[in-house]
């Protein structure tokens, strides 16, 4: 008798306010990759370049939030999926770019555009319909919406991601441990 | 029979009269979570951190003082998540950004979050504006990372004699200053020798040029958790 195939779990993953750095370490699973290909299938991500997402077992989003299109897209993702993983510094607690917040929007973009050295003649604050607006603050996913899993670091280690990983896909809560937790 | 012991999740503690339970559990080689206590200084009591259930009853294990037979539980799922809550609070309340720290991987905060395993800091941020004084020749005070555990003020005051540092507002608006007409840390008779220099916690008081000196995997807590080293004194 033939057992049916397990299905493969649908995996979505994004980068908001990020550097892309927590997808790199990812990546840095390394030939465990061809394990992981085992297991699950990937719908939208920098790596397929699908634009939207379907339904998904699991969302890995990176960054945190800085402007109105990543709070779209992270709702999109929570709209979506089942278990959804903050990943990295930024997407926990707003990391880098979150240092801009003890400073005024208007007062950065105004020192950026128009009065700092060395500016091109006519440079002006950008207000294309098609860029997104910047948040006033940036904010971590968590105070958006419901994050089931965080993962710290900055990058966490492909380590720390796959013992994430393989800890949900083995169906238990994810534990990390001394020396794969860090904050940096 | 004089009997000087207590329990601590089901062992055995010896103590001498007048001893804390910390101060009992230190010297027993077992750890009981805490940011405020230093074994060189009157305790303060502040941060709850190493609140402990003493016959069923909490109280902060720095300045209870430990008596024959008492039955006390630390690491217990109910009070590490509630030192959970207690770091994640102190998390939200500064600007805590471990990557770009120099105190990184030495220091307190951060090493007993991971030890009491604390993924996220669940809470809203509250981003404060607390600008830097950079202001002294040889130190650095980021107040962004300030949990006011006092210690740079007792060391300052009952060691140096020299109150450099004090507590201003009240309750959330509480926050640490230098006794200075100017405020600045440059104003002050404060020097690279005080003992306030070298007991800050997190990354408050930094020595100028000197930060990053030790690479990442060789730092204090990334060869032990805080939580294996009880007795270990601030480096």
């Amino acid at each position: 008798m033939n057992t049916p195939a397990k299905r493969k779990l649908k995996v979505a993953t994004t980068s908001l306010a990020g550097c892309f750095g927590c997808h790199m370490s990812l990546l840095d699973i390394d030939e465990r990759l061809f394990d992981l290909l085992e297991l699950v299938e990937f719908d939208r991500t920098p790596l397929t370049d699908i634009k939207h997402l379907g339904k998904c077992d699991i969302g890995f989003i990176e960054g945190g939030l800085c402007n109105n299109e990543n709070v779209h897209v992270l709702r999109e993702f929570r709209d979506n999926c089942n278990i959804l993983i903050a990943v990295g510094a930024c997407a926990i607690n707003g990391g880098l770019p979150a240092q801009r917040n003890h400073l005024d929007l208007p007062t950065i973009l105004q020192e950026v555009y128009h009065t700092s050295h060395g500016l091109a003649a006519g440079s002006d604050i950008p207000n294309d319909p098609e860029l997104p607006l910047p948040l006033n603050k940036v904010h971590p996913l968590h105070e958006v919406v419901k994050i089931d899993y965080f993962i710290p670091g900055c990058p966490p280690s492909g380590d720390a991601i796959w013992k994430v990983l393989t800890d949900l896909l083995a169906g238990h809560e994810p534990q990390l441990g001394h020396g794969l937790m860090h904050y940096d | 029979m004089s009997d000087k012991t207590f329990v601590l999740d089901g062992k055995t503690i010896p103590y001498a009269e007048g001893q804390t339970i910390m101060q009992a559990a230190m010297t027993a080689g077992v750890y009981i979570p805490h940011l405020c206590y230093h074994p060189e200084f009157k305790p303060h009591g502040s941060c709850k951190l190493c609140t402990v259930k003493a016959n069923g009853r909490q109280a902060a294990s720095c300045t209870q003082l430990a008596q024959s037979g008492v039955v006390v539980e630390s690491n217990t799922g109910e009070l590490n998540d509630e030192r959970r809550a207690l770091l994640q609070m102190l998390f939200v309340e500064g600007n805590h950004f471990c990557p770009s720290c120099e105190q990184s991987g030495k220091c307190k905060l951060q090493a007993t979050a991971y030890d009491l395993n604390m993924m996220s800091t669940h809470f809203d941020h509250f981003f404060p504006d607390r600008p830097v004084d950079a202001s002294h020749s040889d130190y650095l005070l980021d107040f962004n990372r300030c949990i006011l555990c006092s210690l740079c003020i007792r060391a300052s005051r009952d060691v140096d004699g020299k109150n450099v540092f004090g507590l201003a507002g009240r309750g959330i608006k509480s926050h640490l200053i230098v006794n200075a007409a100017s405020g600045q840390l440059a104003d002050t008779d404060f020097t690279a020798n005080d003992k306030a220099a070298q007991v800050c916690p997190v990354g408050v008081i930094l020595k100028k040029r000197k930060g990053f000196a030790v690479p990442i995997g060789q730092r204090t807590y990334d060869l032990n958790p805080i939580s294996a080293m009880p007795g270990v004194k601030q480096d």
